[in-house]
C-alpha cells in the first residue's frame, strides 16, 4: 500500500475533514487526530502526538488549534503550520456561518436535536474510549510515577473545577520536581 | 471602524483564553456583552446552545457568531482571525524553543508531567460529555437518565473497543439511530 505523504494540500484536507466532525468541543479532536495521523497514515508517532498535545494545551487559544499547528510546523515548517491552521478553522467558520442564518427555523425540529443527541453518545463513547488508550501505558512499571499527577488533575479539574491553566502549570512543575529528584539520586548512588 | 473593533477583542480573548474553550466563555462574555454590548444575555446563551451542537472549538463558534451578527460575514473572519493571532504567534514561539532546546532532560521531564494532566482533562471532557448525553441538563439521578441515549452510548463503546470502527462513521451511526428513534417513538406515543 502506498503511504500518502504530508504535503501541503494534504494537510489542509485532513485537518478540515477532521474539524468539520468534532461536534461536542476539541477534546473529541483528540481521538480523530490519533486515528488519522498516528495509526492510518503515520505521519507522526503516539508519544509525539502526546507531546504536542501537551504543548497545545499550555498555550492560550483552543486547544486543537494550537495541536494542528504544532504538528504542522513539526511536518512541513511555518506554511504548514498556516495550512493546519485554515483547515482548522475553516468548517467551524462555514457551518456557523450557515447555522446563524438557520438557526430560527433548526431550533425547534426535534428531529435535528435527536440527531445530534444520539451523536454525543456517539462521542462520549469515542472519548471514553481514547481515555482507556492514552491511560494504559502509565500502568507500566517505569510511567506509574506518573499516576498520582493524573488523578490530582482529574480530582482538581472535575471535583473542584480549578482552571486548567492552573493545574497544567502545576503538573509541568511537578514534573520538573520529578526529574530534579531523579537526577539527584542517581548522582548520590 | 467595526472590524478593528471585534479584530482586536477577539486578539484580547485569544491571549487570555489558557486553558481551552470554557476559559475563553467569560472573557467573551466581558468583551461582547459588558464592553462592547455586541450580544444580549440570552443571545449568549443561544451561542453557547449552538456551539455545542456544531463542529469545532467554542471561542471560534462564538466569533463565528458575534462577527456575523455585527458586521455579516467579513466580521465573523475577521473576529475569527482576532481570536487565532495571537495564540498562533505563541504557538509558534513554543515550537521554536521547543526545536531548540526540547531534548534537554528538563523540558523532557517538564513535558512528562504534563502529558498525565493532558489524559485526565480528556477523562473530565468525556465525564461531561457523558453527563449531557445521560442528562442533558436535567437534575443528575438514577430516575432521570434518558435510557435510550445510555444504552447507543454503551452499544457504541463496546463496538468501538471491540472493533476498532471508524470514529466518524460511528458518530455518524449513532445520529442516524438517534433520529430513527424519534421517529419511531413519535409513532408509539
Amino acid at each position: 500500500m502506498k503511504k500518502e505523504k504530508p504535503t501541503y494540500a494534504a494537510l489542509f484536507a485532513h485537518t478540515f475533514t477532521i474539524s468539520a466532525f468534532t461536534i461536542g468541543g476539541g477534546y473529541v479532536m483528540l481521538p480523530m487526530m490519533r486515528e488519522r495521523f498516528v495509526e492510518k497514515l503515520h505521519w507522526i508517532n503516539e508519544d509525539e502526538l502526546a507531546e504536542l498535545t501537551a504543548i497545545g494545551q499550555s498555550s492560550p487559544g483552543a486547544m486543537v488549534v494550537n495541536t494542528n499547528v504544532l504538528m504542522g510546523y513539526r511536518l512541513l515548517g511555518f506554511w504548514g503550520a498556516v495550512c493546519a491552521l485554515l483547515g482548522t478553522a475553516l468548517p467551524p467558520l462555514v457551518i456557523l456561518s450557515v447555522v446563524f442564518c438557520f438557526y430560527d427555523a433548526i431550533r425547534g425540529n426535534s428531529y435535528v436535536s435527536a440527531g445530534f443527541r444520539g451523536m454525543r453518545a456517539g462521542v462520549s463513547a469515542v472519548i471514553a474510549d481514547t481515555v482507556i488508550d492514552m491511560a494504559a501505558p502509565y500502568l507500566k512499571r517505569e510511567k506509574m510515577l506518573y499516576i498520582p499527577i493524573m488523578v490530582l488533575a482529574f480530582v482538581f479539574a472535575w471535583f473542584f473545577d480549578v482552571n486548567v491553566a492552573v493545574i497544567i502549570i502545576s503538573c509541568g512543575a511537578l514534573g520538573a520536581i520529578f526529574g530534579i529528584l531523579r537526577d539527584r539520586r542517581r548522582r548520590s548512588s | 471602524m467595526i472590524y478593528l473593533r471585534l479584530f482586536i477583542s477577539f486578539c484580547i480573548i485569544g491571549v487570555l483564553a489558557f486553558g481551552g474553550g470554557y476559559a475563553a466563555l467569560p472573557l467573551i462574555q466581558e468583551q461582547c456583552i459588558e464592553i462592547n454590548q455586541w450580544l444580549s444575555m440570552s443571545e449568549f446563551s443561544d451561542l453557547l446552545t449552538i456551539s455545542q451542537i456544531t463542529p469545532g472549538p467554542i471561542a471560534i463558534n462564538s466569533a463565528t457568531f458575534v462577527g456575523m451578527k455585527v458586521a455579516g460575514i467579513p466580521g465573523a473572519i475577521v473576529a475569527s482571525l482576532g481570536f487565532m493571532f495571537p495564540p498562533f504567534i505563541i504557538v509558534t514561539l513554543l515550537f521554536l524553543v521547543f526545536k531548540k532546546y526540547g531534548h534537554l532532560t528538563f523540558i523532557q521531564d517538564i513535558i512528562n508531567g504534563l502529558k498525565p494532566a493532558v489524559v485526565a482533562l480528556v477523562a473530565v471532557a468525556a465525564l461531561g460529555v457523558l453527563t449531557e448525553t445521560l442528562w442533558d441538563g436535567a437534575e443528575v439521578t438514577v430516575a432521570s437518565i434518558d435510557m435510550f441515549s445510555a444504552v447507543l452510548a454503551l452499544a457504541a463503546f463496546i463496538i468501538i473497543r471491540k472493533w476498532k470502527t471508524n470514529i466518524i462513521t460511528t458518530i455518524l451511526a449513532c445520529g442516524v439511530l438517534g433520529v430513527l428513534w424519534e421517529f419511531v417513538s413519535a409513532f408509539l406515543v
